[in-house]
This record gives structure tokens, sequence and C-alpha cells, in this order.
């Protein structure tokens, strides 16, 4: 290519003054103007740095020694300050509510042109067109409030937009989207793409749903090093993946369960392209062989909800006529859009909210008179952040406090702690303190400090949210460690992943009504229950109706129950 | 959702007091303040507070608004009036330079007319501020506000700080909620049944995550606010400014006016700050 590159990074070196080896080693990296790139990898392989650097947090926000150098439009980035730097490189952030700093959508896709000086007028006038591009031109005046995850992603993208920049950063877009509000945003992002030419840089570790889309290269990183540069298909039928730990499509998965090798000349990048019919023999064989599991006996219920209705005002109905029963031993996923009631129905549960009618039922006895101290014993809610519960330096005071508040001698204590540090694999970080550990056995530290009360019912709030493939597994199967052990386990989650490994059975809510409970296959292969639940359906039936197998929620559901069987569960 | 921002939580209501700018509406606080602050004649003090007792129908303010505040603020100025009659209860003669006796109490503490003229008078003086503040609060939109400060002089670091502050006041309240209740369910007791030293305690389980958990919120928002150009320059414009109306002079020249009036009635006709009806 005679083009002259956009970004240029040669033989680029950073290492974080907080850290002791570089985070990002000798990176030589070209990007052309109006390409699309994707950087995936794992958490700390050091793929958000090098956004940082891009955007100028490095070295405005954070500081660390350079080696090498990096060029934007020529110039020298290391030079430039971050004002500077905002006029040509727009970054959308992972969190869309944090970065919201306006009180309306309006004045939040202004706030560059204010710190511009720009006029008044001007100023209401770029901002009316800049949210006609994203849709938003009806919300101006909206509070953060009032606003969907969706849109306050289009907001962001409108404030970074507003400046012409040449290039856009998206820091995980993925993040804390519902499945269908994500695929949403992948499509804005594409069609921003076309429409403008402006070179676009995805970072994100859910690859699968990056490439609703097409894109024109993916960079792999890892250990700070990019590993692969390469598109699509090369990536997608390439070990690369299955060796950093990033989760291949679900499709490809299926295809080479079944036998396939995938290659090229098959076009595995993207479902669209996949060239599927040459796979279908092998496909039907496979689910052919595929035993379903032995039914197990249905255990005692353990908690039922009868009838339940929910209103904080007493006006808007939150959660209506809400019925079902978990069964002993059960792992169930509660699905569905953000304010479809499903944190609220926790927090009945747990006694944080009271009910206006019905009855919660825990071995069949109406727990409405227990306090929310004693529905703990029985029930334990694990919320999405640790730090929103950590409230003690050391491991194990963190974990006793919940015994200590209740007064029992520190000997008993002492015992029980030193079971669910071994339960939870926290043994050997005994005597650490907290600010020591990562965010996954922070997550663990929490479960631990509710399950030492001895809940029969854990509820978390999604677990896995933001964590890379690894450490998804990782909490994932120390969840199905629990599970076996006994205890019931509800999953507050958006993803569909998970539903469909880990869960069995899926509650599906969506304006505060219970529109299905049902097996994972069937949610997720069901038009009208993807539809209202803000759901999507997942590339393994997108593969059976290109195969053309006529019963296509039996096919995902064949594929799961090979998957357990494989990972003997 | 039910946390909403409670203290400013001012209405897209259209009332004229609504439609002015912020900026206006913070000129002419301070100068109704200034005139009532400054006056101890409880004719203008009463006059000035029916004129913002009119003004609060205006912008169809309801009681139920601003009930809580309005308690505090009973609640203060007569812990202010007993105190300050408490401690100097020869003020009131000192002032007006007369002595009428209404009841001998215990000790020194004489109840006079004078005193008690002067308390009711200082009494209307603090109440007739609380309409003002409270019109100002609640029909001015935060940002504005902020604008309204940066346009007065104040720096518009600090006057954004105002505005980002009721931003995120909410969030942080959602926060302290559903960390209060995870750690009541681990057994923390935030009842009356616990003791005071406990409560203390107890409380700090509650601050410390939220302290953390806002930490990483405040890292975010100021990375999101860097990278999109804040601070850059000496000043900066706002999108939510309203320019000036006729109105609004209107309503400049009216305050004006009135704290004019003040100052004219208390250096022409009671030649001091005081009205001193005992002569």
């Amino acid at each position: 290519m005679n083009k002259q590159a956009i970004i240029e990074f040669k033989s680029f070196t950073f290492q974080y003054f907080s850290q002791a080896e570089p985070t990002l080693h000798d990176i030589n990296l070209k990007i052309f103007p109006g390409e699309k790139i994707l950087i995936v990898g794992p958490s700390g392989s050091g793929k958000s740095t090098l956004g940082y650097c891009l955007n100028g947090l490095i070295p405005f926000a954070y500081k660390g020694k350079i080696e090498g150098s990096l060029a934007i439009k020529g110039e020298n980035n290391l030079e430039k300050n971050i004002f500077e730097l905002s006029k040509s490189i727009g970054t959308v952030m992972q969190d869309s509510d944090s970065q919201f700093v306006g009180l309306t959508a309006g004045e939040d896709i202004a706030f560059a042109l204010e710190n511009d000086n720009v006029s008044f007028n001007e100023m209401h006038d770029r901002v009316r067109k800049v949210a006609e591009m994203v849709d938003m031109d009806a919300l101006l005046v909206s509070s953060p409030f009032e606003l969907s995850g969706g849109q306050k992603q289009r907001t962001s993208l409108a404030g970074v937009m507003i400046d012409d920049v040449d290039i856009l950063v998206f820091d995980e877009p993925l993040a804390n989207l519902d499945p269908a509000t994500g695929r949403t945003a992948i499509e804005i992002i594409d069609d921003i793409h076309k429409r403008s030419g402006k070179t676009v840089i995805i970072i994100e570790h859910r690859l699968e749903d990056v490439l609703h889309r097409f894109v024109d290269r993916i960079l792999v990183v890892r250990d700070g090093r990019i590993i692969a540069d390469m598109d699509a298909h090369a990536l997608v039928s390439s070990d690369i993946l299955t060796k950093t730990g990033i989760r291949e499509p679900l499709y490809v998965t299926a295809l080479k369960y079944a036998g396939v090798k995938v290659t090229e000349d098959l076009q595995p990048g993207y479902i669209t392209t996949l060239n599927g019919a040459v796979t279908r023999e092998a496909i039907i064989d496979w689910q052919n062989k595929i035993q379903a599991p032995p039914v197990k006996p249905a255990a005692a219920p353990i908690l039922s909800m009868e009838n339940i209705n929910f209103s904080y005002d007493g006006i808007h109905p939150v959660l209506q006529d809400i019925y079902f029963t978990i069964r002993e031993g059960e792992m169930v996923s509660l699905v569905g859009k953000n304010g479809a009631g499903k944190s609220t129905l926790s927090k009945l549960l747990c006694g944080f909210e009271k009910e206006d009618t019905g009855i919660i039922r825990f071995y069949g006895e109406d727990i409405k008179k227990k306090t929310i101290k004693e529905r703990a014993e029985i029930i334990g809610v694990v919320l999405q952040n640790p730090n929103q519960m950590i409230s003690k330096p050391m491991i194990i005071d963190e974990i006793a406090l919940g015994l200590r508040f209740r007064e029992v001698p520190e000997e008993k204590i002492e015992t029980r702690i030193e079971k669910i540090l071994r339960v939870c694999g926290l043994a050997p970080f005994r005597d650490w303190p907290i600010s020591a550990l990562s965010y996954g056995q922070k997550k663990r530290v929490t479960i631990a400090s509710i399950l030492i009360l001895g809940p029969k019912i854990l509820i978390l709030d999604e677990p896995t949210a933001g964590q890379d493939y690894r450490h998804y597994t990782e909490i994932m199967e120390f969840l199905v460690e629990l599970n076996k052990l006994g205890v019931t386990i509800i999953l507050i989650t958006h993803d569909m992943h998970l539903m469909l490994e880990y869960t069995p059975r899926a509650i599906v809510l969506a304006e505060g009504h219970i529109v299905a409970d049902t097996a994972a296959s069937i949610v997720l292969t069901d038009n009208r229950i993807i539809e209202k639940a803000n759901l999507k359906e997942t590339s393994l039936f997108n593969l059976a109706q290109m195969l053309q197998i006529p019963d296509g929620t039996a096919f995902v559901q064949g594929f799961i129950d090979f998957e357990r069987r494989l990972k003997n569960r | 959702m039910n946390a909403k921002i409670k203290l400013f939580s001012y209405d897209l209501v259209d009332t004229p007091i609504h439609r002015l700018s912020g900026l206006t509406k913070l000129i002419c606080f301070l100068f109704l303040t200034f005139a009532v602050m400054y006056s101890y004649d409880i004719r203008v003090i009463l006059l000035v507070m029916v004129f913002s007792i009119a003004i609060l129908r205006i912008a169809k303010i309801q009681f139920s608004q601003v009930r809580t505040m309005v308690i505090y603020v009973v609640v203060f100025i007569l812990t202010n009036a007993v105190i300050s009659f408490l401690f100097s209860p020869e003020m009131g003669v000192e002032i007006y330079g007369t002595r009428h006796m209404i009841a001998q109490l215990p000790g020194k503490n004489d109840l006079t007319q004078e005193q008690l003229f002067y308390s009711v008078t200082k009494l209307f003086k603090y109440a007739s501020v609380i309409p003002l503040g409270m019109i100002f609060l609640l029909t001015t939109n935060p940002s504005e506000f902020a604008s309204s400060l940066s346009r007065v002089g104040i720096p518009y670091k600090a006057s954004y700080a105002v505005a980002l502050t009721l931003r995120y006041f909410p969030d942080i309240q959602r926060d302290y909620r559903d960390i209060s209740l995870a750690q009541q369910a681990r057994g923390l007791d935030l009842s009356r049944k616990a003791k005071l030293t406990h409560r203390f305690k107890n409380a700090l389980m509650i601050v410390i995550p939220l302290i953390f958990s806002s930490l990483d919120r405040i890292d975010l928002i100021s990375n999101a606010m860097d990278l999109r150009g804040f601070g850059k320059a000496k000043s900066r414009t706002w999108y939510t400014a309203r320019r000036f109306s006729r109105r609004d002079y209107l309503a400049i020249i009216i305050s004006c006016f009135i704290f004019l009036c003040t100052i004219s009635v208390s250096i022409f006709i009671n030649h001091s700050r005081f009205y001193n009806p005992f002569i």
C-alpha cells in the first residue's frame, strides 16, 4: 500500500511507572485512513493501554516510560497534548453511564464544544445535526436516568463525533449492553464507518459479537505484543484464539465438534459468509450421535413466588403476576433487558423491598415475616461490583464479618472460615490484604463472605460482567462447583453464552412479566421471546437455518448436551 | 427508579419564573437578599416577603415540594431567636433606646417590648429570604445554575463541579442504598437499637465501600472529561445558557428598584437600619 498511514507505531514500548514490566513491547503497527480495525486480547494483555496511547490518556493521565515512536497523521503523538489529540481522535469509553457528564443528552453531546468556546447558536445547531446522525434528536432533553444503555452509548458517540474527528476509538463498546442493544451498537458503528469513511478502531474481547459486521483487520494482543494481524477468516481458522483465551464464535465450535476442519476456504469469519453447505453432512452426522443426558428426577421445590405484584410508587407496576418455582440444586438464569424488573425481583427475595401482594415460599414456608438479616441466612445476594461489598482491608476479616455481626464465638468462626476458604480456593491467600487481589479473586471473596452465612440459595448479579473468556470460565466453573455442593444458584445476566453453557433453565422477564420460563435452547431460538427481552438468537441457530436443519431448537439443545458431556458436568 | 434528584427537583414547568435565565434569577436573588439583610424595618421586610410569596405562587411551587426545607428552616430560626434572647436579652433596649417591660423573668432575662419587636423583626428577616432561595433552587436547571455562577465571575471549573455533583448525586445515592442493603443482609444493624459507638462503626461499613466504588467512578469521569477537552481554555461556553430577554431586564430592574427603595427607606425615613416605633 502506498497510502500514508494515519497511525504508525514504531518499536513502541510502554511501561507504567507503577509496574515492574513493560505493558507494551516493541509494537510495530500501521493503520491506514478509513480502515476498520478490531483489537482483541484477554484482560491485562495491554489492548486498553494501546488505546490510551492513541487518545493521549498516556502520557497525560497515566505516566510511564516510553520508548520508540507513535505518529498520528505523520506527527509525533507524544509531543501533542491530550486536547490537541481530542481534535483528531474521539474515544467512546466502555462505561457509557459514567462518562455521561451532562444533565441531559444535548448537554452531554455539546460538552466538547462548550470547552472550545463555541457560540451558543452554532453549538445548538451542531448538536442537532450530529444527534440526527445517531438518531438521538428526539431525546436531547432527556436526563441520563431516562435513557437506556443503548441510548447513552449513542449519546457518547455523538459527543465525540461532534468534533469531526478522523479516528474513532471504541473501548469495549459491548460491555454493559444487553445482546440486542450490543448488536445495534455494532451496526451503528458500521454505518458510521461506511458513511463517514473515518478510521474506526474497536477494542473488545467479545469477538463473535463484533464480527456481526465486517472488519478489515483483527489484531490479537497478548502479553503486550501483537501476535496476529490478519482478516477474520484467517484468524478464525487458525489456533490463535484458543491459545490466547479468546472465545471463538459458537458456530465455529460446533463445526469443530462435528469434526469439520475449519479452513479459510470455508470463509468462516462471519456467519453470513460461512460456506456451510459443504459441512452439512458432517454436522447432521454429529447431531444424530449426540445422546440426551438422562433426565434427573425433579428435586423438592426450594423457592417459589406466587402471584407477586410490586411497584415502587404505587402507580407504575414493576412486577406483575410473578409465578415460578425453583427446585433444590438448580442453576437458573434470570434474563431480560435493563429495567425489566430483574434486580427488583432479587430485592424482593432478599427482603430489601416488600411485595405488594403474593407469597414467597422457602421450602413451602411463607417468609414474609423474616427480616433482611434472617433472609440472608437462607438467600444470599452478591452484587455485581465487588468494590461495593468490601469494607475490610483483610480477606479473613471481610469473610468473617457476617458471623461477627451475629456474635458467633470466635473459635467457631475460625473453623468455618477455614472451610469456606478451601471451598472458594482462597486458602493460599489466607493472610493477604484484599487490595492485592485480582478482580476475579475479589469476586470470590465477596461470594465467600456471603456463603459463610450458609445460605441455600445464592443470587449473583452479572457475575462475569466485563470478564474475558478465561476469567469468565474461572468464575463460572467455581459456581458449578458450589452448585455441586448443593447450593441453588440464580444468575441475573445479559450473557447468552453463559445461559447456554451453564444454566439449563432460563426465566425471562419483560416489562415486569415473566414471558418465558423454559430451557435456554428454546429461549435463544424463539423469535417472540428474543424480541420481547432484547436478546439475540445464538449463531448456532443461524447455522442450523443455513444448513436447513428442520429443528433448530433441537440442534442448539444437542450442542448443549454434547458440551456438557464433554466437560463432564 | 425512585432515585430522582430531590434537592434541585426543578421541574420543566413553564412559568414566567422558569423562563428567566439562571443568571437573572441569581442577580435578583442577591438584590432581594441584600435588601432584607440590610434593613431592620419590619414594614419593608414584610413587603418583600409578601412579594416573594407571590412569586412562589407564580412559579407554581407546591408546599409538598418544600415541606422538609420549611421544617428545617423554622426549627433553625426559632432556635436562633431563643438563643439570641438568652445571650443578649437587652439587645432591643440598646437599639431602640427605650424600655417597656412586659414580664419580669428570673435573673437578668427581662422580656421587653423592644426585645420582642427586635426578635420578631429578625425572625421575619430570615423567613423572607427562604422563599427567595426556594424559588431560585427549584426553578433553575442545575447546569444553568452552574453557567450563571461562572458568568458572575466564579471560575468555571468550580461552577462545573456544582453541576457535576448534581449529575452524579442520584448515582451515588443509589450506590449507597445498594451497599447499605447488602451490608444489612450480612447483619449490619443500622437501627436505633445499636449502641451509638457501634452505629458509628457500622456507618463506616457502608461508607468505605461507597468511597472505593465512587473513586472508580471519579477516575472514569475525569478521563472522559479530559478526553473531551475540559479545562483546556480559560473560559467555556454553556449549552444551557439562556440569552437575556426583555423579561430578564425587567426582573433585574424590579429587584434593583426594591433594593434601592429599601436602602432609601433606611437612609431618608428611618435615618438608620432600624425602624423605631417606640419614639
